[in-house]
């Protein structure tokens, strides 16, 4: 398990995607099943490779190779084993090598899930993985190779960010890559679909699947970066507008859009063209942030070994990807058949204006992460955009996208009326106006009242969709657990992903009013903040095992109960010369009350200390929304119609496309 | 290429549908793509930098600001900066910062020799009033900048900071540390003569 081999399986994985990029889709254009039959085993044969080498660094962590630049650079000796682990995929180097290895997981996933597809268009979506795959295993060998040695080898590496060492962002990077590189596949499938020059319903219940797996796993990074932000920066924050957190929300947002379309796409085989764009933006999205963050354009808190050199290898394989299926898409497109007509008011023309709206989120989102680099490139100004315009931008987009996510899974399909629907929603409407008046009341600003109120109604719609369909209330409640025994999966998935925006909505909401106040006490001074009387009772200095932690106790009490007794401390690192803060945060679900401890000033004799004392309402609920959506995805991907019963084509006058 | 799936109007509107969605398409994302590759290419050769706060410290003209009166004095403008015939230096303080109370006498001192401009940074026109009467006044003239956005475009990262202005409006040298320093005196001297010639 050597580098030298980890690098070799590394090339041998490059030329395997190679392999699987040319001959497959050779095979499906010149209908030579032969070449076609090779994808599966191409595609497998580069995981295989990717694994050893992966597994070849992974070694190096675990055994403290030093010779090796990347694991001097960021490990050492005294390093847990599960930050060693972790540590892998903490650096830039590393995390290309772990996207090259969620890619080529998806290429063998396609391989072995997708034997019920055509063929041809099996092996152009496996080609099309192998070519992506391919240049990121380039880019990772010329010009970020994990393996390269020094020498002489030191005793101990330089050690890792200590803001770095959580269980919280050890997982985050690759949830949130799978979330990135999942949406390869569906890029994959437009690419083949506009090859064979033939979108259909079979095609959108194929793309269906994976756009929506892709996307759980990206809103489970987004929320676990957030959480972690949360909790471990400390300065109760959780979202920030910095470009490499917008650079996860706008394929997240453009995935949401592609996610509905490609419903309509299966069910009425409307929206063709504009679904296999959002597939091709969406992944195209995905490999310009890790460009734009790699390369040090933009300019994030966020800090990554910035080299305008790597930047230049990643801006030119863009350009191929990028432009390669623009061109593609520009010269194809156009002769795709349009399907099914439907009216404005159906389900059809509320999934056109969900998707209307949500590319608007993201045009504004783009618009904002991109306006300070092209400024400062076109009039040499140096500008930055932040939280103010970004809420003022997209919250009046999203109020109106939230109304309509309430009624729009309702309306039937083709052609609807709207009175019968809204009609049928009196309860979530009623629920809706009385949350007005309780945040008229509770809340101060008018965004997040309408944000509150808008999530008690996704809520409380989903709800009532749900409570419709099994007739609740109508019929007996054993009859409606055999209505719910036969209503898709899927149908609940949507509901609860729903129902999971309302709540996080809700969270975001609420959260605005989060108050806190930094203050400087002694020991034994009491500070009042939200209701709750937070006392500094002791302060000591405790060593661990490579720092020295200066443990607060906080005791809180409320209405002479005592609530909870907390323990933020403060840890000095001397290896790395860092301080980091170890927020504690007290839940009751319904708000955190979170404290942090910062400087000691004055003399031994009688020192103050700086508290900074949140109070964070509903603050739970923003990650527990995005939880509960992930969960809606995977509950709709667990549907035996997404799973098994693709339907088989309807026999096409010429499946692989003309010459 | 795909002769089957030509719809029956015909070559022409495909040939249209084509350039429709191509030439925005691919100009949009060519248009990037140069500006992306300018970009890296200015990195390297270090004319294009997004972490550069862009402040116009030394070598650049002063920007552009218009400051109303703070008492005891009146306020400025970039205009007022460009048609010097003299150099002069500008000084942003506050009355709730320390080291600027303690700059105040090297400043009343320098006075003589050179006009100095001050900028009542993030103040209360009434504290930054108080401040001079009690310390004494070396501006010439005293601009209000309460919220503190034209030091921003000035590229102040904290008070007191001091700028010289040579004749034409041009900034030729920059202190973020006060001028009760001999260092900071004699290289602010040294910058003078430079401008006087």
């Amino acid at each position: 398990m050597s580098p030298e081999l980890g690098r070799f399986a590394l090339a041998l994985a490059c030329v395997f995607a190679l392999a699987q990029a040319i001959l497959p889709v050779l095979g499906a254009r010149r209908r030579d099943r032969r070449l076609m039959a090779l994808a599966p085993g191409l595609a497998l044969g580069q995981l295989i490779a990717l694994v050893a080498s992966f597994l070849c660094l992974v070694n190096a962590a675990v055994t403290n190779d030093f010779s090796v630049a990347n694991i001097l650079e960021n490990s050492s000796v005294t390093k847990p084993l599960l930050y060693k682990i972790t540590g892998v995929w903490g650096n830039h180097e590393g995390s290309i090598l772990l996207w090259a290895l969620i890619l080529g997981i998806c290429g063998a996933a396609v391989a072995a899930f997708g034997r019920n597809l055509p063929s041809a268009l099996r092996a152009r979506v496996i080609g099309v993985l192998g070519g992506v795959a391919a240049g990121f295993e380039l880019f990772c060998l010329t010009t970020s190779d994990p393996f390269d040695r020094v020498w002489p080898a030191p005793l101990d590496g330089q050690g890792m960010n200590p803001l770095l060492q959580d269980p919280g962002l050890a997982f985050h990077p690759p949830i949130l890559y799978t979330g990135y590189v999942g949406f390869a596949v569906p890029f994959a499938f437009a690419i083949a679909a506009l090859m064979e020059g033939r979108v259909d319903a079979a095609w959108g219940r194929w793309v269906r699947p994976w756009a929506v797996a892709a996307w759980c796993f990206l809103t489970c990074g987004i929320a676990l970066g957030s959480w972690w932000s949360y909790y471990v920066l400390g300065w109760g924050g959780y979202w920030f507008w910095d470009p490499v957190e917008n650079a996860s929300l706008i394929p997240w947002l453009s995935g949401t859009a592609l996610m509905h379309s490609a419903i309509v796409v299966e069910k009425r085989e409307a929206l063709k063209i504009w679904t296999v764009l959002l597939a091709i933006g969406t992944f195209s999205f995905s490999l310009s942030g890790t460009f734009l963050v790699r390369s040090g354009i933009l300019n994030s808190v966020h800090a990554f070994a910035q080299d305008p050199a790597r930047g230049i290898f990643i801006l030119a394989l863009l350009g191929l990807v990028i432009g390669g299926s623009l061109a593609l898409f520009a010269w194809r497109a156009p002769s795709l058949t349009s399907g099914g007509l439907f009216a404005p008011v159906s389900r059809e023309g509320s999934l056109v204006l969900n998707n209307i709206l949500l590319c608007s989120i993201c045009a504004v989102v783009l618009t904002g992460t991109m306006y300070p680099p092209f400024m400062s490139l076109l009039f040499g100004k140096t500008i930055s955009v932040g939280k103010p315009f970004f809420d003022a931008a997209t919250i009046p987009l999203a109020i109106p996208l939230f109304t309509f996510m309430g009624f729009g899974p309702m309306l039937p399909w083709k052609r609807a009326q709207l009175w019968p629907v809204l009609r049928r929603l009196w309860v979530a409407a009623l629920a809706t106006l009385a949350a007005f008046a309780v945040t008229v009341i509770g809340l101060s600003g008018v965004l997040p009242i309408l944000c509150a109120t808008m999530a008690v109604w996704i809520i409380g719609s989903s709800l009532t969709d749900i409570a419709g369909r099994l007739a609740l209330f109508r019929v007996s409640f054993s009859q409606s657990i055999q209505r719910a025994k036969s209503l898709p999966r899927s149908a609940f998935g949507a509901a609860l992903a729903h129902i999971g925006v309302g709540v996080s909505v809700l969270g975001l909401a609420v959260m605005s009013q989060a108050q806190h106040k930094i203050v400087e006490v002694h020991v034994g001074q009491k500070e009042e903040l939200a209701g709750y009387e937070w006392t500094l009772t002791d302060v000591r200095t405790v060593p661990g095992p490579n720092y020295m932690a200066m443990v607060a106790t906080i005791e809180i009490h409320h209405n002479g109960h005592l609530v909870t007794v907390m323990h933020p401390s403060k840890r000095s690192f001397n290896a790395q010369n860092q301080t980091t803060t170890e927020v504690s945060i007290h839940t009751n679900g319904l708000a955190d009350l979170y404290g942090v401890i910062g400087d000691k000033h004055g003399p031994d004799s009688n020192p103050t200390y700086v508290l900074r004392l949140h109070y964070n309402p509903l603050a739970p609920w923003m990650w527990f929304g995005a939880l509960i959506m992930a969960m809606g995805g995977a509950l709709s991907l667990s549907d035996r119609r997404m799973r098994v019963g693709a339907p088989r084509r309807a026999p096409a006058p010429d499946v692989v496309a003309a010459e | 290429m795909s002769s089957e799936q030509t719809p029956p109007d015909g070559q022409n509107t495909v040939t249209r549908r084509r350039l429709l969605l191509g030439v925005p398409l691919l100009g949009g994302a060519g248009i990037c793509g140069v500006a992306f590759w300018k970009m890296l290419a200015g990195m390297q050769t270090g004319s294009f930098n997004p972490h550069d706060i862009n402040a116009p410290v030394t070598g650049r003209p002063v920007p552009d600001f218009t400051l109303p009166d703070q008492t005891p004095g009146t306020g400025f403008a970039t205009a007022d900066l460009k048609t010097l015939t003299k150099p002069v230096l500008i000084n942003f303080f506050a009355s709730w910062c320390i080291p600027c109370i303690a700059e105040m006498e090297a400043l009343l001192a320098l006075q003589k020799q050179l006009p100095i401009w001050g900028v009542a940074y993030k103040d209360k026109p009434e504290n930054a009033a108080g401040l001079l009467k009690h310390a004494g006044n070396p501006y010439a003239r005293i601009g209000s900048d309460r919220d503190g956005r034209v030091a921003i475009d000035w590229g102040v990262s904290g008070v007191p900071e001091s700028f010289l202005i040579a004749p034409g409006g041009m900034i030729v040298w920059h202190s973020a540390a006060g001028l009760d320093s001999p260092e900071v005196r004699d290289s602010l001297k040294n910058a003078l003569k430079a401008v006087s010639g």
